[in-house]
């Protein structure tokens, strides 16, 4: 068994979780000039993602969410990392054009159900190649392994 | 993931700057996917040449002036702006500057200036079972679907990689066994005035694509055989409610000759009983509004088929729209000269129709008029153009649209209800 985080998109990122309990299209979800959800069906409507990492089930929606996930780099409203349950092929491409782009990387990683559910928004991720660890208040919740597997990006 | 000598040369910058960049995003791309190898592609179409903002134009210059030329024949999506009626783009002009160099840089590269949304309608086309890496919700799905060319669901970016590499990674529905279909939805229980219907292939595509997710839909029970532009309005509303690449229909696509061919031998998980109420509520859903003065009639989304035309030249016969009633159809320039060819378009402009090129009415601002209704017999069209832009719409037939047009009401035919 092996129960370790799947980087789609390897890097290092720290920030507090911003948890949208629906996914987002971020085509037409995300405004890009100030990293706010504006999604007028959304939950999390108004939530402020830009330098949080961004915590979601998975994505939604049309392929143009891998250009606004880059106009949101350009303009230095990107989540800095993205935390899913399951893979997207759209925000892996956003990820991998900006970091080609713009040389920043937006790591995007995908957790096992039973870790991804224990994310609270707040909580300070600490994202690295090889790991992952969240805490709440100071204090470990859990840490995982990448598993092992070639994800890593060579560009 | 194992590369073959000529693809590390490209990586290493043997082929230039922008090839060298292409291949990264193809190589890290078909990684993240988990692929083992890249595999060679025939064609492409590019979704990236439509302005969301400046790092499109970032990227897409980037390529250019790294000397990107595409490897295969590659067609373009629509852009932002008509470029053949410029007095119809109502974006402000920095906008329209933006999208204009955008569509610019993509035709620099070596692509076909053919700026449509329904490649699969241009006299060169897709054959059964060609590798292609196409972009656009609709024209992926009609691709797989209808002619059984094999692309996966591409979008921003990687299209033009693609086109440049002429490499995709090797997975997802490039492979045969991913191409079986996952649910069955039955549509033998409808009743005669919906089944045989225009409105039931829209209609039908926006449920399935809400049940279906992101598998594989096979329909069964058709009453009627569907036509090319029945599978567009039902592939396009499938791929705009959910996240369908690819249907079948039993006795129709050509992957599915019967129910066992679309399943690859294998039996449905779940098989779902569409029921005439699923099919009205999708109606109704698809009308935003029903207050208020009927403003304008949009067609054409996806882009007007030849044969779409045909039917509408017989519909306007003699009649003219009501003055107050803006008519717009939006087609590729291919199908435009096709339409010029035939002499239609003086009686087109007689009716007061005005044809839009190159765009399309639901992205970008071109209606003149938006203050009250605006009838649609685009499924798509009703699905994006309230978020999009803000109208209030009404879906109905064609016939519907046409004859709302002449009264400067909206009239609806209520032989469907």
């Amino acid at each position: 068994m092996n129960d370790g985080f799947q980087p789609l998109v390897a890097g290092s990122a720290t920030g507090p979780a911003a948890v949208l309990t629906e996914p987002l299209s971020l085509w037409g979800g995300l405004d890009p000039d100030t990293g706010t959800v504006i999604d007028a069906h959304h939950p999390q409507r108004g939530s402020v993602i830009a330098g949080s990492v961004l915590v979601m089930p998975f994505g939604r929606g049309s392929s143009s969410s891998a250009s606004t996930l880059l106009e949101a780099v350009r303009l230095r409203t990107h989540p800095t990392a993205i935390v899913l349950a399951e893979p997207d092929d759209i925000l892996v491409l956003g990820a991998i054009v900006a970091k080609a782009l713009y040389s920043i990387t937006v790591p995007v990683v995908v957790l096992p159900r039973s870790a991804y559910d224990l994310i609270h928004t707040s909580d300070e991720l600490v994202i690295a190649a090889d790991r992952l660890a969240i805490s709440r208040a100071g204090r470990g919740v859990v840490s995982l392994r990448a598993r092992n597997r070639d994800a890593g990006l060579t560009a | 993931m194992e590369l073959t000598a000529e693809e590390t040369d490209v990586l290493g910058g043997a082929h230039g700057a922008a090839a060298k960049f292409a291949m990264e995003i193809v190589t890290n791309y078909g990684r993240a996917m988990g692929a083992s190898r890249l595999m060679e592609i025939t064609r492409a179409h590019i979704d990236s040449c439509l302005f969301h903002g400046q790092s499109g134009l970032d990227f897409a210059e980037r390529l250019l002036y790294g000397g990107a030329q595409v490897r295969v024949p590659t067609t373009l999506n629509v852009g932002a702006v008509d470029l053949l009626h410029p007095e119809l783009n109502r974006s402000d002009p920095a906008s329209i500057e933006s999208g204009r160099r955008l569509m610019s840089a993509y035709q620099s590269m070596g692509c076909r200036p053919t700026w449509t949304c329904a490649p699969y309608q241009l006299k060169d086309r897709p054959v059964f079972g060609e590798q292609i890496a196409w972009a656009e919700s609709n024209a992926i799905v009609f691709v797989n679907s209808v002619l059984g060319a094999r692309t996966d669901r591409y979008g921003d970016f990687i299209d033009i990689c693609a086109a440049i590499t002429g490499k995709v990674p090797e997975h997802g529905l490039h492979i045969s066994e991913n191409r079986r279909g996952e649910i069955v939805f039955d549509v033998s229980g409808l009743p005669a005035s919906l089944s045989t219907s225009e409105l039931l292939w829209p209609l039908l595509g926006l449920v399935v694509g809400r049940l279906t997710g992101n598998r594989i839909p096979v329909i069964v029970g058709a009453a009627n055989n569907p036509d090319e532009d029945a599978l567009k309005a039902f592939g396009a509303a499938a791929a705009s409610s959910g996240a369908v690449a690819l249907f079948h229909v039993v006795g129709v696509t050509p992957e599915a000759q019967t129910l066992d061919q679309a399943l690859q031998g294998t039996r449905a998980r779940e098989t779902i009983l569409i029921t005439a109420s699923m099919l009205r509520e999708a109606q109704s859903e698809l009308t935003s509004s029903q207050t208020g003065r009927l403003v304008a009639v949009s067609v054409g989304t996806p882009h007007f088929s030849l044969q779409e035309f045909e039917r509408l030249i017989a519909l306007i016969d003699g009649k003219r729209r009501d003055a107050d009633v803006d008519f717009y159809v939006s087609a590729a320039r291919e199908t435009i000269l096709q339409v010029e060819e035939r002499g239609w378009n003086r009686l087109l402009d007689d009716f007061g129709i005005d044809l839009v090129a190159d765009t399309c009415t639901y992205l970008k601002p071109i209606l003149r008029r938006t203050d009250g209704l605006v009838m649609t017999n685009s499924a798509k069209w009703a699905y994006y153009a309230p978020g999009n832009l803000g109208y209030d719409v009404v879906f109905a037939t064609l016939d519907d649209c046409v004859a709302s047009a002449v009264a400067g009401r909206v009239v609806l035919d209520t032989a469907y209800e």
